[in-house]
């Protein structure tokens, strides 16, 4: 039977770009589904009822929902091709506290620094330098963060390197000149055919976030 | 041999999900207990990031992280196995574990509100609950791991001990059990097993310690 593999999302979602980077890894050819989120598909209702969010993964059928478990799935479905996790259990796990700490920090506080200004805006991106701090000083000084080659937590944080250009102007500061490594690894990601696919153009994101800040009436 | 330590805290439901999983997996391990107002040098040295428990430390490598620790232990010790063998199901049983994990936080969200704040935590705590009933718990299972509990069970398992104590704690009923059959149903099933019995924090114990607390939180909240 041939594998019929779906992704429902969104272009400027960093979680559905994990997945779209991880697909592209494996080499699986999908249907990509653009999904209008102020009108929602049937088929994203009836495939994640419980959250009605994107990236939804459908593999024969069956929906597999949030973006890490679908980039796990993924590996160990698609095993024999670039693996993203570790085989070691230690190192996965470490890679999974990671993965886990973007998750719970970037998308919260990276949304803080367009979203708010003046002293709640200096906090966020005193906050968001931090976090990119401590994980560059995760990254150390390999290529990537799983080491010679691209990992779990390489694929559920480089989607967020499309976002930094929008953030530097919302908040008039240089993620660069802060954490100038980050951003060579960043570079480095890029340079992959499967993340250059998969990210969006950061220009086009900034136009994206600013039609959000008028929709939400922020200045 | 190697050596298996657990950092926890008393009335953690974090740190009892891996005392649970070392116990159904028959790992011996040394449990040292955290003060959590007085952390000790070697939890910080171990979890710098979270400062947290519960921090499992196996050969002296430390894993944080409730979630992580949990299928950690599940990969290095394969007996008894939490999670399902197959690709699929198992990316439905950490869909479930993380629906979980993201909802222990209306715990302390619950336990720190008064007036119109209480009144939206339970309205978010009952949406939780009405997801467990009409999406989780289907399929007429006895547990989310069908026959034994899993690594969901024990996910779920703020629900079916320490909620009894925050309800004790904050004067409400928020559970009740007839508008929940299947909820009801698998709170009784898991808190019947001999291991769940016997290793759960005294509930007594946890009201009069956080309604203590509470007090002093929001006498402070006022002034």
């Amino acid at each position: 039977m041939a594998e019929e593999v779906v992704l429902l999302d969104f272009w400027p979602s960093p979680f559905g770009m994990r997945s779209r980077i991880a697909l592209a890894e494996k080499g699986i050819k999908y249907e990509h589904k653009e999904e209008d989120l102020r009108n929602k598909s049937a088929l994203l209702l009836q495939m994640n009822p419980v959250h009605k969010k994107i990236p939804v993964l459908i593999h024969n059928g069956k929906p597999v929902c949030e973006s890490l478990i679908q980039v796990q799935y993924i590996d160990e479905v698609w095993h024999d091709k670039a693996p993203l996790l570790p085989s070691d259990p230690y190192q996965k796990a470490t890679a999974r506290f990671w993965a886990d700490y973007v998750d719970k920090k970037i998308y919260e506080v990276g949304g803080r620094v367009w979203k708010t200004k003046g002293e709640k805006q200096a906090t966020a991106k005193k906050e968001l330098i931090e976090t990119l701090k401590l994980l560059e000083k995760e990254l150390g000084d390999k290529p990537y963060f799983g080491g010679e080659s691209l990992g779990y937590v390489d694929v559920a944080f480089i989607p967020f390197y499309s976002w930094f250009y929008a953030l530097e102007k919302c908040g008039n500061f240089s993620i660069e000149a802060e954490c100038p490594k980050l951003i060579a690894w960043a570079k480095r990601c890029m340079q992959k055919e499967s993340v250059a696919k998969s990210l969006p153009d950061q220009q086009k994101v900034y136009d994206f976030i600013l039609e959000m800040k008028k929709h939400f009436g922020i200045e | 041999m190697a050596v298996v330590e657990l950092f926890g805290t008393w009335f953690s439901p974090y740190a009892y999900r891996v005392i649970w999983a070392l116990k159904l997996k028959g790992i011996s391990y040394e449990y040292i207990e955290e003060d959590i107002r007085n952390k000790s040098p070697l939890l910080l040295q171990y979890n710098p990031i979270h400062k947290k428990v519960p921090v499992l430390v196996h050969d002296g490598k430390p894993i944080c992280k409730s979630t992580v620790i949990l299928q950690y232990i599940d990969e290095i010790w394969p007996q008894n196995p939490l999670l399902p063998a197959d690709p699929y199901d198992r990316a439905v049983a950490l869909f479930w574990i993380k629906f979980a994990d993201d909802k222990v936080y209306l715990m302390s969200k619950l336990y720190q509100a008064d007036g119109e704040e209480q009144r939206a935590a339970v309205k978010e705590w009952l949406e939780m609950l009405e997801v467990m009933e009409e999406h989780a718990l289907i399929g007429g299972k006895k547990f989310f791991g069908g026959d034994e509990i899993n690594m969901v069970d024990i996910a779920f398992s703020f629900v079916a001990h320490w909620l009894g104590v925050l309800e004790d704690v904050v004067g409400l009923e928020i559970f009740e059990p007839h508008k929940f059959p299947r909820v009801s149903s698998w709170i009784q099933n898991f808190k019947s097993i001999p291991l769940i019995k016997e290793n759960l924090p005294d509930a007594d114990k946890m009201s009069a310690f956080s309604k203590h607390g509470r007090e002093m939180m929001l006498a402070s909240k006022s002034n």
